[in-house]
């Protein structure tokens, strides 16, 4: 059970590694979209520092949106996804394995990235601790979640378009709580505890029932 | 005598049977909404007291919570649905998913926008971040790409599993959705709506009120067998099934 | 033994075929021949249970296939219209993960002398997209010697193989077969075999 994880996680993260430039596109889309967001809405410390959670979570939702759509299209293209549904093994877990590699390189670097984000916004230090918090606990929701979607729009034309109108809706939830724990950071470092508890009960289910999901929608599109 | 409910599963025995509904749920679609708005006009208080009054305009109400409630109550049916076609595979509740997704959207779309205009003259705005209006929006955008998602995929059978999953998806997301906006911060919660108690409303206006969502019920059921029938239609001559044709046939002569 | 009852299988709004019965022994080639469009890939899916068959069963060792789940596809190693190999990757990293996922035989020794067997020597460290079109299909094809699955459901493996590679392939699915497998093929060649049965089955009219 474990060796096919690691297989594939090591298989995908290696994959990643040859093709550097994608990881790191969405990192820069990231940086682009909340560096864009000042020159828009102007330059004083009070409206950053109240935009500024928002904004982190919607660009990381946009950019986690961005990556999805490469989860699972490779390797419908040149076929291996097939060998994957006929394995030995159960689809989910190799669809949890692939989510793993896919948070790893998408969602971590995010999270790594957020000070630097944060400082742009004047955020004080205890608001980014609870922005890279959240944003850990919260960016694989989003890459669990969108695997769904990424996996019933895959080879459908316009699938990028159509993925983001599937699954934005679905990440209402981790965005109302994940900004509102930086949110209230600024008031009461203290009143944090149940965003994060909600985050962290999100993160469970969404564990147990996305590669259900998941691998249930990549039989569908393989038929 | 044991009636055979999957015989009816058939399309070509569900479709003349639908055909001989569908004028039944127009009349009782027609009847309870000329009662319910007659009554809703002339039979109810001009004025709701309470703290903040309200005047004439709170009549929207009898538009506004009807579509309301269908289109809530739509997608949990069309879920349903969509759950029975990939358990027992039948073609039929794939064809019926499909047809109430339409309507649905039509009447979430209406209560946005009867919202729209009561707020207007009783909050002073069109759009609030309430709870519910929030909540109500992004289960229209569950109908949007449920549809959308459903008319990108070529391949019939592909679409009807896909879509079904993404409804059943987003059934089991909805509580969440409108619980996380109902409740922004966990610590403390507020509403801009006020708590509804049907008990606590006056008699005529719940009569009416009640009547029009029966009536917006009714025509739910009237719009989504039309369709369903020119579903069956299209699916089941392509697939060139030789009893569209006599069908056809025969309802041309007649 | 593969057996399959009253299959009926529909692409979009056509019926490929309905009624269809037959079943393969071990020791046994099914030959699957018909048309271009008569239904044979979509045939070869569903036995491998990537396609949902509109009515109809397929069974297993006397039980159902899909109720067998991950049991079947372990006995099971289809090779499809794709060769499933990644071209970042390199012959060796590719049959080694292939070997993990379908529960197979995946030690660096046994690859190696597959890959060698079916004439890549020398490009075991190469990214397969170096390779050219029927390389990478051999490479695909250093699967089948690293199986321990007893039914190979084959989906036009000669087509793009020089003369010696289908001349491999066809001693590797004779040695197959003659070893108690199972094999069910479409191909537009002729296969010969020395041991086992042969049967062909026609789709379409």
């Amino acid at each position: 059970m474990f060796r096919v994880f690691w297989c594939i996680l090591h298989r995908d993260l290696t994959l990643a590694l040859r093709r550097r430039t994608d990881v790191l596109t969405t990192l820069f889309f990231f940086i682009i979209v909340v560096s864009l967001f000042p020159l828009g809405v102007g330059t004083e410390k009070e409206t950053l520092q109240t935009l500024g959670p928002g904004v982190v979570w919607v660009a990381a939702l946009l950019a986690s949106m961005l990556a999805l759509e490469r989860l699972f299209a490779a390797d419908y293209e040149d076929g291996t996804l097939e060998q994957m549904l006929l394995a030995a093994q159960p689809l989910s877990l190799v669809v949890l394995a692939k989510i793993t590699a896919h948070w790893l390189l998408t969602g971590l670097p995010l999270v790594l990235i957020a000070p630097l984000a944060g400082m742009q916004y004047h955020l004080t230090g205890e608001s980014i601790l609870v922005m890279m918090g959240a944003l850990l606990v919260g960016t694989p929701v989003l890459s669990l979640i969108g695997a769904i979607g990424a996996a019933l729009t895959l080879g459908v034309r316009g699938g990028g378009i159509l993925l983001s109108l599937l699954i934005l809706p679905l990440y209402v939830p981790v965005l109302v709580y994940g900004s509102g724990a930086v949110e209230i950071s600024r008031i009461d470092f203290s009143a944090t505890g149940p965003y994060f508890a909600l985050l962290a009960s999100f993160l469970l289910v969404a564990l147990t029932f996305a590669p259900l999901a998941s691998s249930a929608a990549l039989k569908i599109s393989l038929e | 005598m044991a009636l055979n409910w999957f015989r009816f599963a058939a399309p070509s025995a569900f479709y003349p049977l639908a055909g001989r509904a569908i004028p039944i749920f127009w009349w009782l679609t027609v009847i309870p909404l000329v009662i319910g708005l007659v009554w809703g006009f002339f039979m109810t208080p001009d004025q709701l007291g309470g703290t903040n009054a309200q005047k004439e305009y709170y009549r929207i109400i009898f538009i506004h919570v009807p579509t309301a409630w269908m289109s809530m109550w739509l997608y949990v049916v069309m879920a349903g649905w969509a759950a029975v076609g990939l358990v027992f595979k039948t073609r039929l509740s794939f064809m019926m998913a499909n047809a109430i997704a339409p309507t649905g959207a039509v009447f979430t779309f209406l209560a946005l926008w009867t919202g729209a205009f009561w707020g207007r003259p009783s909050w002073g705005t069109y759009w609030d971040w309430d709870p519910r209006l929030t909540a109500e929006l992004i289960l229209f955008f569950l109908y949007i790409g449920y549809i959308a998602l459903h008319s990108a995929i070529d391949d019939t059978r592909r679409a009807d599993r896909a879509a079904a999953l993404l409804a059943i998806v987003g059934l089991v997301m909805v509580p969440v959705i409108f619980w996380s906006v109902n409740c922004p911060d966990p610590n403390q919660c507020a509403a801009l709506h006020q708590r509804s108690d049907l008990t606590r409303m006056e008699g005529n206006i719940l009569f009416s009120m009640l009547t029009i969502t029966f009536a917006f019920w009714m025509y739910s059921f009237a719009t989504t067998l039309m369709r369903l029938r020119s579903l069956i239609l299209e699916r089941e001559s392509a697939a060139g099934a030789s009893w569209v044709e006599t069908t056809l046939g025969k309802e041309g002569a007649s | 033994m593969l057996e399959v009852s009253q299959l009926e299988c529909r692409r979009g709004d056509r019926t490929l075929f309905s009624a269809l019965d037959f079943s393969v022994a071990p020791g046994n080639l099914l030959h699957v021949r018909g048309a271009n469009g008569s239904g044979k890939t979509t045939l070869l899916r569903s036995l491998c249970g990537l396609f949902t068959p509109d009515s109809g069963e397929i069974r297993w060792q006397g039980e159902s296939a899909r109720r067998l789940g991950e049991e079947y596809r372990r006995d099971l190693l289809y090779f499809g219209h794709h060769n499933g190999i990644k071209g970042d990757l390199t012959g060796v990293e590719n049959l080694r993960i292939a070997a993990t996922l379908d529960a197979n035989r995946g030690d660096d020794g046994v690859i190696w002398d597959a890959l060698a067997r079916i004439g890549l020597a020398g490009f075991e460290d190469l990214p397969t997209r170096m390779l050219s079109q029927g390389q990478k299909k051999r490479v695909a094809l250093a699967r089948l010697m690293l199986s321990r699955a007893p039914l190979w459901i084959l989906d036009e493996p000669f087509t793009a193989l020089d003369l010696g590679a289908v001349d491999l392939l066809q001693t590797l699915i004779a040695e197959h077969v003659a070893a108690d497998g199972l094999v069910v093929l479409t191909t537009h060649q002729e296969v010969e075999l020395t041991a086992g049965g042969l049967a062909s089955l026609h789709l379409g009219s």
